[in-house]
């Protein structure tokens, strides 16, 4: 039998928790389409238990994670991006599916995707220089502020940029030693499962990514009202006044929030440190200068 | 043997000119309010009327805000070597006025001259020294700013705990960015921001750059949900900040709070012990325990109990507690009734939930609102009085066996503010400072407070930082707020 | 880390049998933070002192004086000079207190003796190679016998420095009981130069040392090296000796010695001893400020207080 009569294994799209590659505990699932509405793959719609658990997941790996040295996190990130460029041609054809793009367009945003991922890799162990200081106190104290993760962020993935935006906005999160629970887009959830994939190949730490899809309307208040979640990134909420609810109840423990941006952000651009600065708070510390 | 007793040695208030009432300071004048009630401002030290000021409604919010937006363009606009000499007219001029300005922070507040003399002012002063000098920096302010601006109209809303030094947090940084303030001090301690209003007139700030509106918490309301507020800085409670995150919610207007705490003060068995005690009691009672990043709760390794409790008690009792204008006065009034009855109802359920409550013997004067400085033993995490935060001269005292304990208890709270460790190993300093969820470290040292060094908290005890580089940030246009506004991309 | 509670004669016993022993627990005494210690120094010395507070501290202040020369070119002559300053340090006023004690080096003490008699105020001598403490053990207990009798009732021993920095604790312990020994009834104040000891902790293990080996006062410095007696060492020092007495039940004197110039610092002094170690050590029996040219700004001082107008120097004698 040719290739071309061969029929194909068909891909599962699961969760992913805690390193893990389950179904939604609700069992439900959706269906994924393409840019034409032609039917891809059924992916799991994630119910607030499958959050509950994501979030137990990130937190249980968060001590490990920030505690690792920077080195260490820049290792474990650089090889996600060799484990990318390795799958480069599965990554273009799902973006080029769920995004309608032809194969040129879509490879130059993997591209993108890839070299994105090395330049935040590259950050792990050069934040603490760019974002710390040492402070010239008035008297014989030694005082310096260093930038530590801020503990369990959620995201909520960007809606229309399923590979590029979905890796600047994690990317910047665990870089500086955060663990999150990301929200895929809804509509092309598919290149953010096949990057869970990579995660889990890579060395990353289980719990360290956890990868929640299905809709944003009915996991996203969830995330945002758990007391356990320390910061919340709303880029990927399109509806505003969904958005201002989301900020409203994470006032609840002062979670740290970014709002969504009222235009769609031009992702090949430079990022900048803001999203790295978003999710770090700063410790300063004294000590006595003394014999 | 006879005893040495100091005699009074009073501040004199004379360098005070206090007018019997005071406007609101809007567009560069003191003005009548135009739907604003008067109230009076109390010693609680003697429970004499200071003077009478306005309680800001909506319109004059409104008024003070507007002003404030019509300052804005020629204020941002301006190059920032300019817009930096006034900021180094007012450090100067307060520095001139200090010691007025150190009486009557002690007489609206209650704290100890000694402390506004010797602590707040010199802090307050060095603040927009510290600042006026950025002013023409800023592009070295924020790593990878490209281009910054300031955001716009800054409504902030201070506590009064430290009057005119939270002012200075507060006002300092908006200014050298560009923004321009409506500022509204605690309703208990508008004295100070008053004449600091006078010192603006005399520095010839351009009009409207700084106003100030005084008023309870509905004025601070008002401030905060005002459309024409681009920037929102409060230092105050967790509680309300937690309403004011929620009010801002949706909106674009930025936001940075400053909250409450419950500090660990962890003292280790190779601590300094004499230092440690010292620390310990600058970290509680210092100005009567009114403090956001007080040491509330003393984490004592259980091998050094009794040894530092001894100490403790001991230099507790020689603490002054008494007329604030004394300077020898070590621990001066609570600053208002209401919070008076806070801390006695908060001694009364450490008792009942099994604390042993001990307080330094001292004679409380008969006018006035005054509490001991008071220690809690045998109290565990479980304790109401381990976890909640009480403002007061209140310390909750737990032991500890290893490390690893130390840090799991001082960790254990929503709070995340301030954290002390004592010890003489450098090592176990840095392992204990790389651990404990704090915004502020502080090591073999307590409650130390300088422009250059970012203050703020973790969790519930707010986000954002004041001071050094990183406390601009939150007066700056940043690339975040860009893309939040659509600006960017 | 070593607990100070409850040491009694056996546990003494037991830490200054050995070299070893004094180390341990020395080492394990509470290290002192320099920045902590100067910060709550000089936030004592910002109290303020004033109307009947002031007259009794410097009244205090002249009873607690030991009036020293230690010159070169001392004389009889000056020496009966500094005793008869000592007796009636105000001429203007006979309520003027008599100063504590005078001091001088041992050729000198016949001399103070009969200068002093029947005043009540003390002779002390320097002895034990005063102010270096480099010759040979014979030496400086001879030195001592012979202060003592000449009539000294107290004497100001110097530790040996060189001892202490290379670690012999047991050298210098030694030392200091075998002085003691043979002091007699006289007092013994043991000068620690903690000028040249150089930190807090060693001012600490110092005064500890000191204390067990018997002395009767802990003394700050010789008045030959800089820095002297500054408020940090005191605090330290102060500190010892309170603790000291709630360990062993003996009560150790205090004597700063060197740089206290004017009726400020002794103010200052007096009232970090009232804080720190307690009021029953408010009395020239457990006090002493060691000091030449203090008495006359203190002088100057009370008679402002008793007069309300300021004072010209020409007003108090010439030491």
């Amino acid at each position: 039998m040719s290739s071309a009569d061969r029929l194909a294994v068909r891909k599962t799209y699961k969760l992913f928790i805690g390193g893990a590659f389950p179904r939604s505990e609700s069992g439900r699932s959706y269906p994924v389409t393409d840019a034409s509405g032609r039917f891809l793959a059924n992916a799991a719609l994630a119910s607030r238990k499958d959050a509950r658990d994501a979030v137990v997941a990130a937190r249980k790996a968060l001590p490990g994670w920030s505690g690792a040295t920077a080195y260490n996190r820049g290792q474990i990130l650089y090889r996600v991006a060799e484990m990318l460029e390795g799958r480069r041609a599965q990554f273009v054809d799902e973006v080029a599916a769920v995004e309608g793009l032809e194969r040129a367009a879509a490879e130059s945003l993997v591209d993108e995707s890839i070299d994105r991922w090395v330049w935040y890799a590259g950050w792990a162990d050069k934040l603490a220089q760019v974002l710390g200081s040492s402070n010239p106190v008035a008297g014989p104290f030694f005082d310096f502020s260093v930038p530590e993760p801020v503990g369990v962020v959620a995201v909520v993935a960007p809606q229309d940029s399923s590979l590029l935006g979905l890796v600047s906005v994690v990317a910047p999160v665990v870089v500086s030693g955060n663990t999150c629970v990301v929200l895929a887009s809804e509509r092309a959830p598919l290149p953010a499962v096949t990057l869970a994939e990579v995660w889990a190949t890579s060395d990353v730490p289980a719990g360290v990514i956890n990868l929640l899809t299905g809709r944003v309307g009915e996991v996203a208040p969830w995330l945002a009202g758990h007391m356990g979640v320390d910061a919340l990134d709303l880029t990927g909420v399109a509806d505003a006044h969904l958005a201002a609810d989301l900020e409203r109840e994470a006032a609840e423990n002062l979670k740290r929030v970014l709002q969504p941006p009222a235009r769609r952000p031009d992702w090949t651009a430079d990022p900048g440190l803001t999203r790295l600065a978003a999710f770090v708070e700063t410790k300063t510390v004294w000590h006595p200068i003394g014999v | 043997m006879p005893t040495f007793e100091y005699a009074p040695a009073p501040e004199s208030s004379a360098i005070v000119d206090l007018k019997p009432s005071y406007g609101l300071f809007i567009d560069g004048e003191f003005v009548e309010p135009l739907d604003g009630q008067p109230f009076k401002t109390v010693s609680p030290a003697t429970g004499e009327t200071l003077a009478e000021v306005v309680q800001a409604r909506a319109q004059d919010v409104d008024r003070a805000v507007r002003a404030a937006r019509k300052a804005y363009p020629a204020w941002s606009a301006m190059p920032g070597r300019e817009r930096g000499k006034y900021l180094f007219r007012l450090a100067r001029l307060i520095q001139e006025r200090a010691r007025e300005l150190a009486v009557l922070e002690s007489l609206d507040n209650g704290k100890p001259i000694r402390e506004s003399r010797d602590i707040d002012l010199p802090l307050v002063a060095a603040h927009f020294f510290y600042h006026a000098g950025w002013v023409d920096k800023l592009a070295y302010a924020v790593p990878g700013l490209r281009d910054p601006r300031p955001i716009g109209v800054a409504g902030q809303v201070i506590p009064w705990n430290f009057p005119l030094l939270m002012l200075a947090w507060k006002v300092a940084p908006a200014l050298a960015c560009g923004n321009t303030v409506v500022l509204k001090p605690a309703e208990t301690t508008p004295l100070t921001a008053l004449i600091f209003a006078e010192i603006c007139q005399q520095a010839e700030l351009p009009p409207g750059v700084v106003n100030i509106v005084t008023g309870d918490g509905t004025t601070g309301r008002e401030l905060v949900c005002h459309d024409g507020v681009d920037k929102v800085a409060f230092t105050g409670s967790t509680r309300v900040g937690k309403e004011i995150a929620r009010l801002v919610a949706g909106t674009r207007k930025r936001l940075t709070l400053e909250l409450g705490g419950k500090g660990a003060n962890i003292v280790f068995e190779d601590a300094p012990l004499d230092q440690a005690v010292e620390g310990i009691v600058d970290g509680i009672f210092f100005n009567q325990g009114h403090v956001c990043c007080a040491g509330s709760r003393l984490l004592v390794q259980e091998s050094i109990y009794d040894q530092l409790l001894e100490r403790l008690k001991w230099r507790m009792s020689t603490l002054r507690v008494g007329d604030p204008l004394d300077k020898n006065t070590d621990v001066g009034a609570i600053n208002s009734e209401r919070q008076l009855e806070r801390i006695r109802e908060f001694a009364e359920v450490g008792e009942a939930e099994g604390g042993e409550r001990w307080s330094a013997p001292c004679d409380l004067p008969a006018r006035g609102y005054w509490f001991p400085p008071t220690i809690f033993t045998g109290v565990t995490q479980a304790h109401r009085i381990a976890r909640e935060e009480i403002f007061g001269p209140v310390l909750s005292v737990l032991t500890f066996r290893t490390p690893q304990e130390a840090i799991d208890k001082a960790n254990n709270t929503p709070y995340g503010l301030s954290a002390g460790v004592w010890s003489e190993k450098g090592s176990r300093i840095l392992w204990a400072a790389e651990r404990l969820r704090a915004g502020v470290v502080w090591a073999n040292t307590f409650n130390r407070f300088d422009p250059t060094s970012p203050f703020g908290g973790f969790k519930e005890s707010g986000y954002g930082r004041e001071g050094g580089r990183h406390g601009l940030a939150a007066y700056l246009d940043t690339d975040a707020a860009k893309e939040v506004n659509g600006e960017l991309g | 880390m070593t607990t100070t509670a409850d040491l009694g004669p056996e546990r003494v016993a037991d830490i200054t049998s050995s070299d070893a022993g004094l180390r341990r627990f020395l080492a394990g005494l509470p290290g002192v933070d320099q920045v902590g210690a100067e910060a709550r120094a000089a936030r004592l010395a910002t109290r303020s002192i004033k109307s009947a507070a002031k007259v009794f501290a410097l009244d205090l202040a002249v009873r607690l004086i030991d009036l020293t020369t230690l010159e070169g070119q001392d004389t009889p002559g000056k020496v009966r000079a500094l005793c008869a300053k000592a007796r009636r340090p105000d001429p203007t006023d006979p309520r003027c207190p008599s100063v504590a004690a005078v001091c001088v080096y041992p050729d000198l003490v016949p001399v103070a003796r009969e200068a002093l008699a029947g005043s009540g105020v003390k002779v002390a001598s320097v002895a034990t190679a005063f102010p270096s403490g480099r010759s040979m053990r014979e030496v400086k207990l001879r030195e001592t016998v012979a202060a003592v009798e000449a009539g000294a009732d107290e004497i100001d021993m110097v530790i040996d420095r060189g001892a202490f920095l290379a670690g012999r604790y047991g050298q210098v312990y030694d030392e200091i009981v075998a002085v003691k020994q043979v002091c007699g009834s006289a007092r013994l104040k043991v000068i620690l130069e903690t000028g040249e000891l150089a930190t807090y902790d060693n001012v600490r293990r110092a005064s500890w040392l000191a204390m067990l080996a018997g002395a009767d006062f802990i003394k700050t410095s010789t008045g030959k090296v800089t820095p002297a007696a500054t408020l940090p060492v005191m605090l330290v020092m102060a500190q010892a000796v309170r603790d000291f007495r709630a360990a062993t039940g003996r009560q150790v004197g205090l004597k700063p010695a060197g740089g206290i110039r004017t009726a400020k610092d002794a103010i200052r002094h007096i009232v970090l001893v009232h804080e720190i170690a307690g009021d029953d050590w408010l009395d020239p029996h457990w006090f002493r400020l060691g000091a030449s040219s203090l008495l006359n700004d203190v002088l100057m001082q009370r008679s402002r207080m008793r007069t309300g107008r300021y004072a010209g120097s020409d007003h108090v004698s010439l030491d």
